[in-house]
């Protein structure tokens, strides 16, 4: 790649609403592991309420640019604020930080020692300091979003796939973030569970949550988001919104990309 | 359902069938027999032949055990009774069970240690049978130590509350300190200032409170402690102590800060690497070269050191193996969420790391509690010593099963308990398949 310049379009296309105050700010962000460059000068502007959709090869570094946003990896160099916040190593703001971003897995991560119910209420109670009862009811109103209530009193182990991830939405929801941030959270799951998740994360962004999401679910990109990224070796290789980026890609990577995946 | 299939393709059931008892060979007594001792004529053959090995064996052991003499007062009045028969001398243990349990405990004074004893199922209640027993007592459990401590040993109660003071005061250095430095830094603080004021504050301020308010029990002394009273009070603080030592190592094992990691590290590995007995002799010999002159260092307090300390090394590497066990994925859940380090220890990855090495952790309970049987090389009367000094009685000169039978019928009860309570624990912490 020669060209790293890219013109940000971000126009506001669809009825989700989306403001100029800034939710997450990256300036020349650079990460290693080890020798290896892993992350390369990575820029990014996210405001509230805006969708984006982060796409790429395989180790091309989406999860470690999304994983630095709640310092689940620690970048070496540039600047990343959140929510006004910049992350430094200070524990503090790590912690205020985590509890305002939501973060959803690919492999879920829920806690199978505890019920749907206490694994949803566990960081209000702890983190937040929510009286057990508020946390509760709390809990019951976005399992209800996500579809579950009855699900409640189960272990994580007692359900299907997309039963989990979306107990994993609901349990990120608990703690009322202001952003939230999806790694690949259908990719671990069957085909027919992919539509129960992706359904919530659209609602979810009909609501107005800033949202960034890494996934391969391309149907998903056109309908809700607003810029579409795509990486490869680390770096930010072309950003538009989606009818542009599928339609008209214009490096060759990208190209590459998308026949690849929307090719068969 | 082939023959419907070759005729027409499509099938409709009609009927439904009525559920029907299984055929009688299949259960009850008779099913169980045929299926698990007489299914082919090999595993009869089996079945028939460790039947009257089983038979024989018990020949010659229950007439041996059923023995008339429970009243002898000596080995010759047993062997009078017996008159050429084979059989056991029961007298032994009907004369000196509660040496064997109490060891030299005054007899006046035997209530203190099952009170203790009493005391102390009470106190395991809530921890070991969270289900039934209300958590409410949690607070006595954790006066308990020192409690159980006071009734054993007896002396001015101040021993006990000042001890108690020194968990108090490292709290408090812990969560002062922890406003400024990292968690693990602070944990090390509050440890020094608990050892400060243990070591130094303590034996200064006791002799005076304990004449200024003078509280107590008769003292008893540590060498008058015996028998299984002796085992299951080093055991029991072993085995309590060990836990919570053991996952501080565990978790300063894997610490990102080099010095805690190589503390931990060095300090499992060297106790790993020496023999219990060695350690029992520094206790018991060395130490008191180390400390200054006059110090009156409690023989039994070093011992217990030594085996808790002993197990909490060997704890540590079962619960390390826990941690590893877990996916990384649940530290990131935790994380992600905004728990803190020990939040998340506490209610995210030790409960779960816990649960995977429960028959770990049991294994070595049970291991230290036998153990303790290795105290008698130090010349300290655990149920074995009292059984050699048993035998030095002429009366009693001579005896050898009856003593060591009593005994290993003993700790078989202890251990296989422990055993049955870990299975218990494992059924009632699984949580569906994963
Ligand atoms: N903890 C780590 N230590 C060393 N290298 C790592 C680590 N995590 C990831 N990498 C490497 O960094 C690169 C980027 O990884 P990353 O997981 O961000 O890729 P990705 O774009 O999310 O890929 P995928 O689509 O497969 O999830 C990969 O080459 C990977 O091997
Ligand atoms: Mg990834």
């Amino acid at each position: 790649m020669t060209d790293t310049a890219f013109d940000t379009p971000a126009i506001d296309r669809s009825a989700m609403k989306v403001s100029d105050e800034v939710a997450i700010d990256i300036v020349n962000m650079n990460k290693w592991f080890g020798t290896f460059h892993v992350l390369r000068d990575i820029n990014l502007t996210v405001n509230r309420g805006e969708r984006i959709v982060i796409a790429g090869p395989s180790g091309s570094g989406k999860s470690t640019l999304i994983r630095c946003i709640n310092r689940l990896e620690e970048h070496q160099t540039g600047k990343i604020v959140v929510d006004g916040t910049e992350l430094t190593s200070d524990l503090k703001n790590i912690d205020k930080i985590r509890s305002e971003v939501g973060m959803c897995f690919q492999h879920f991560n829920l806690f199978p020692h505890l019920t749907i119910l206490e694994n949803c209420t566990l960081a209000p109670i702890w983190v937040r300091k929510v009286p057990k009862k508020e946390a509760e009811e709390t809990a019951m109103h976005f399992l209800e979003k996500v579809k579950i209530p009855e699900q409640a009193s189960k272990y994580p182990g007692q359900l299907s796939g997309g039963q989990q991830q979306r107990v994993a939405i609901a349990r990120s929801l608990c703690m009322k973030p202001r952003i939230m941030l999806f790694d690949e959270p259908t990719s671990a799951l069957d085909p027919e569970m992919i539509k129960e998740v992706l359904d919530t994360m659209i609602e979810l962004a009909q609501e107005g949550m800033t949202m960034i999401c890494v996934t391969h679910e391309m149907g998903f990109a056109r309908q809700v988001a607003n810029r579409v990224i795509f990486m490869d070796q680390g770096q930010i290789v072309e950003q538009n919104e989606p009818e542009e980026f599928f339609n008209n890609p214009r490096s060759e990577r990208t190209k590459l990309f998308l026949s690849q995946i929307l090719g068969h | 359902m082939s023959n419907t299939h070759a005729d027409t393709v499509s099938y409709v059931r009609d009927t439904m069938l009525m559920q029907q008892d299984p055929p009688s060979t299949s259960v009850g007594v008779v099913g169980w027999a045929r299926g698990n001792l007489f299914s082919g004529w090999f595993n009869t053959i089996l079945t028939i032949l460790s039947a009257a090995f089983v038979l024989w064996l018990l020949a010659g052991i229950v007439p041996w055990v059923v023995s008339p003499t429970w009243n002898a007062s000596s080995l010759t009045e047993c062997r009078e009774i017996l008159a050429g028969h084979e059989g056991a001398c029961w007298g032994v243990i009907h004369e000196r069970w509660n040496q064997l349990l109490f060891g030299f405990y005054p007899q006046e004074l035997y209530w203190r240690p099952v009170l203790a004893l009493v005391l102390l199922l009470i106190a395991l209640g809530p921890i070991l049978f969270a289900d039934f027993v209300s958590p409410k007592i949690l607070p006595f459990s954790a006066v308990y130590p020192f409690i159980g401590a006071w009734l054993l040993w007896g002396g001015t109660i101040w021993t006990p509350v000042m001890a108690a003071l020194g968990f108090v005061v490292g709290y408090g250095v812990f969560v002062l300190a922890q406003r400024f430095i990292v968690p693990g830094l602070a944990f090390l603080a509050a440890v020094l200032a608990a050892l400060v004021w243990w070591l130094v504050i303590m034996p200064f301020a006791l002799p005076d409170l304990a004449r200024l308010i003078p509280i107590g029990l008769e003292a008893v002394q540590s060498r008058q402690f015996g028998g299984f009273m002796l085992s299951i009070t080093i055991g029991v603080t072993a085995i309590l102590f060990s836990l919570p030592i053991g996952i501080l190592l565990a978790l300063g094992r894997r610490s990102d800060l080099p010095l805690v990691k190589w503390l931990c590290v060095g300090f499992i590995e060297f106790i790993r690497g020496v023999p219990l007995i060695t350690l029992l002799f520094v206790a018991s010999t060395l130490l008191n070269i180390f400390l200054p002159p006059g110090t009156n260092f409690d023989i039994i307090l070093r011992v217990m050191i030594m085996v808790t300390l002993f197990a909490s090394a060997y704890m540590a590497e079962v619960i390390r193996g826990g941690l590893a066990a877990l996916p990384k994925g649940q530290y990131e859940g935790a994380d992600s969420l905004g728990l803190d380090y020990w939040q998340a220890q506490r209610l995210i990855i030790m409960p779960q790391a816990l649960k995977i090495s429960i028959p770990g952790i049991v294994s070595t309970f049970i291991g230290v509690f036998k153990d303790t049987t290795l105290v008698s090389i130090i010349s300290m009367f655990d149920p074995l010593g009292l059984a050699n000094a048993i035998r030095a009685d002429s009366a009693w000169n001579g005896i050898y099963w009856e003593l060591f039978i009593f005994i290993g019928a003993v700790f078989f009860i202890f251990c296989f308990s422990m055993s049955r309570y870990s299975m218990y624990l494992e059924r009632k912490l699984q949580t569906g398949h994963r």
